[in-house]
Formats: C-alpha cells, structure tokens, sequence
C-alpha cells in the first residue's frame, strides 16, 4: 500500500478516530437524528480537518514550538468561521439545525488532534490526505450511527420515510430512545464491537486478571 | 536553527502573521456572503409569516407564497394605519431601538420584558376577494427565560380566534422552552380566543395541562410546557402584552369597528 493510500484508508476502520482513538465523541452524540444533518456536519468536519492539516503543516517550520497551539487553533477557528458562513449563505435551514455544533468543530478533537499529531511534521500534501482521512473516519461513523437513528427513531432516511409511522396512520411506532443522545453511546459501542471484531489487534489486553475465588474457612 | 524559531521576534512576526492572514480570510468569506445569508433570512423571516397564518405550501416558492399578503405599518399609539414609512424600508427587528420611532416602557407597562418599544409596528394581512380581511397576522415578541422570544400570532376574520402562532428566533433551553417550536404544542393554540367578552386579554399557557370540563380554560387556556415554567410565563406576558393597550388592542378594535 502506498504512503498516500495508507494515510488517507487507515482513519477509516483500522484507526477510527472515534471507534479507536474515541475523540470527538459529543458531536457524534448530537448531530446524528438524521442523515442530511450528519452528512452536512461530516462534510464540514472533513473540510476543516484537511484544511487546517494543509494550512498548519505550510507553516509547520516558521511556528515557533511555545505558541504552537494558539497558531493552531487560530487557524482551525478562522476555517470554521468560514464554513460556518457557507453553510448559512447556502444551507440555511440544515445550519440552523446543526446550529451551535458546526461552532463547536473548533473544540473536536479530532481536527486539533491531527493538527499536532500529523500536520507538524508532515509535508502538506500528506497532511491533507490525513485530514481528509481522518473527516472519512469521523463520517463512516456518523453515518452509521445517524443510519441506524433516523431509521428505527423516525422511519425515515434523508428524509425519506420508508417505514409508515403510526401517527401518520401506518403500522411502525418509532422508537423515541433512538433520537435522545443516549441512543448514539449505545450505537457508538456496538461499531467499536464491530470493529475490534473485524480488527483483533484493537483489542487491548487486560489491565489486570482476576483471580479465582478462594474460599476462605472460618476459623 | 530551533533557537532562532523560538526567538522572541520570530514569535512576535508569526503570530501577526498568522492574525493577519485568518482576519483576511473570515472577514472576506463574511463580507462577500453576507447578501445571500440576509436574503435567506429574509426568506425564513416571510416563511414564518406565512407558516402563522397556516397558508404555507411546502412545494412552492415562498416569494411566490407571499404574494398574497399585505404588507402594512401601524400606528400603535393611535391604531390606525400609517404611512409615514414605506413598508419595505421599514426594519421590524430594528424599529424598536431608533429612537425617534420607539420609546422606553415604565416597569409597569413592561410585562414582557422589552424594556423599549416601538411606535409604528409592520402587520400582514390576507384579504378575500371582497377585500375583507381573511387573516390578521401581527409580530409578538417577549422575553422568556433566556432570550427574547420573536415570532408571529396570526387572527382569524373575527379578530379574535387564533389561527396560528410561530417563533422564528428565541434562544430557549432546547428540549423544554425549546418546545414553543412544537408543532403539537402550537396547534393547541389553533381556535382559542384572544379576548373575552369584557374585551379584557385572556389569552395564555396554564401551567399544567388544560381541564377539558373548564369552559374558560377550553377558550383561552393552551397546555404549559412541562419544565419551562419561565418560557411559558414569556409566552403568556407575551400576549397580555402585544394584544393589550400597549400594544395591538387599540388597531384590533379599530380593525373590528371598521375604523380603519
């Protein structure tokens, strides 16, 4: 596998930012009720992420080491102000859904993450490929979580109903757990089963082993 | 090498550096979206009025939608129609801090937490082809618990039956005061009535849910929101307010009297 196909394939499954490095957990929690807010806030996260990887990684030889982060973050906050701006110019009422979250790219670990840990000692090109990796990653997830979500909590999917709900006079009752947060840790934990299943060497060893029980006399 | 990096001066001439170039970019990026974003507001803004009203089609351009409605100033004070401004240079969100156009409530009079208030107020109309009027729609705003609550509460041709109410901006706890953009809960409002006989306001949100065998409560009463006791009080001091006498009472009665 090349440097560039492995940089940009390896965020997807084998080192999923949020199954495997569990960063950027609190978007993944509220943006996933439904697809065409999920995707909108992957496409997002997947421009800054690259971006900033690209922009960072420019400049990685003149930032001076003590004021890394702030150069970071201030590139990284100038990005999602701008994407943030798009998004309200040309998808007004998906920004309004995602509303405080397309901000809070700024805080998710992910972009900041690649931003010290790859973009910094990377050339440019391969930095943004690991951007653009690592945005696929954060998606596969998103996707999937938003999937299963509006599928069983709305009947719908983009939108589009496919199971007939009852207050509409069909036959399926949406199931409202799958639209409150909680659902999505649940969701979150089954991929990470699933990819650990797919991926064995993801499976940490044990911290410790439990002894067996010794049955202890009274005296 | 890595001394000359961190040297004070370099750290200096890359921070500004870096400042310099991001504040290009994001005041560029909002400078040149700035007409679209205003148009789309623009477009949301009319939307509400029209979704208010319950005449929205999903399917059909909005401009085309709106049409149909009237656009018109009033003169609160005296509850007539004004036409010292032309509706289209008229700023409704703006109108209540310039101060020719506006004044500031005494504590008493401000029950929906303005603290100002303008003089001349933007109402939408629907008229049927006889050219009475169909839907009355009027902007209300209050303050609720985190933010002032803005949107539209639209009248039926008896100027006293609700057709329907809807925010278009506030900043209420998602998942409890959030819910006064629940279109359950707004649809609740569908039918209740303003005033009652003595012409007194009465229209409000009960706390708690509405006793079915209650007369009075079936008329002017809407269910409250369970955990935004404050946002619903907003709502309530939001409608004594705007259909009182500081408010639309007198152009509504002028409206009823045919003195308009």
């Amino acid at each position: 596998m090349s440097e560039a196909r492995k940089v940009l394939v390896t965020p997807l499954l084998a080192n999923n930012p949020i199954s495997l490095q569990i960063l950027g957990i609190c978007s993944a929690l509220a943006v996933t009720t439904s697809m065409n807010v999920a995707l909108v806030m992957c496409l997002a996260l997947t421009a800054v992420c690259a971006f900033s990887n690209l922009f960072i990684s420019m400049i990685r030889n003149q930032i001076p080491s003590n004021i890394r982060i702030i150069v970071q973050m201030t590139i990284i906050a100038s990005l999602v102000i701008v994407v943030d701006q798009i998004l309200k110019a040309y998808a007004f009422d998906i920004s309004r859904q995602l509303s405080v979250f397309v901000g809070l790219i700024i805080t998710n670990c992910i972009v900041m993450g690649r931003a010290e840990a790859f973009a910094m000692q990377n050339p440019p090109g391969m930095s943004f490929l690991d951007g653009v990796g690592n945005g696929l990653g954060y998606s596969v997830v998103l996707l999937f979580v938003a999937a299963l979500r509006e599928f069983f909590g709305s009947g719908s999917l983009f939108g589009i109903e496919i199971l007939a709900l009852v207050n509409a006079g069909g036959w399926y009752v949406p199931n409202g757990l799958m639209l409150l947060p909680p659902s999505a840790f649940f969701i979150i934990g089954g991929f990470i089963w699933i990819n650990r299943e797919l991926y064995k060497d993801q499976v940490e060893e044990n911290d410790f082993v439990m002894k067996p029980h010794v049955k202890k006399e009274a005296m | 090498m890595s001394n000359k990096k961190d040297s004070i001066q370099n750290v200096i001439k890359v921070a500004l550096m870096v400042c310099l170039a991001c504040a290009v970019v994001v005041s560029s990026a909002s400078v040149i979206l700035r007409p679209i974003q205003e148009r789309n507001q623009e477009l949301d803004f009319r939307r509400n009025i029209l979704s208010a009203a319950g005449l929205l089609e999903p399917g059909r351009s909005v401009e085309e939608q709106f049409e149909q409605i009237e656009v018109r100033l009033v003169d609160l004070t005296t509850g007539q129609f004004t036409d010292v401004m032309d509706p289209a240079d008229f700023d409704p969100r703006r109108a209540a801090s310039i101060p020719e156009i506006s004044r500031n409530l005494s504590n008493q009079e401000d029950i929906a937490g303005l603290n100002r208030r303008e003089d001349i107020a933007e109402v939408y109309l629907v008229r049927n082809d006889a050219g009475e009027i169909d839907v009355l729609i009027l902007p209300v705003r209050g303050y609720g618990l985190w933010s002032t609550m803005r949107g539209f509460l639209a009248l039926d041709n008896d100027l006293n039956t609700v057709v329907g109410l809807g925010f278009y901006d506030h900043a209420e706890t998602p998942g409890l005061g959030g819910e006064i953009d629940n279109p359950n809960w707004k649809s609740q409002w569908v039918g209740k009535k303003v005033y009652d006989e003595d012409q007194s306001v009465q229209l409000g949100v009960k706390k708690g849910s509405v006793d079915s065998s209650n007369e009075f409560e079936q008329r002017h009463r809407v269910d409250g929101l369970s955990g935004a006791t404050l946002t619903s009080n907003g709502v309530t001091n939001m409608v004594q307010f705007w259909f009182g006498e500081q408010g639309f009472k007198a152009f509504v009665q002028n409206l009823k009297a045919g003195e308009v």
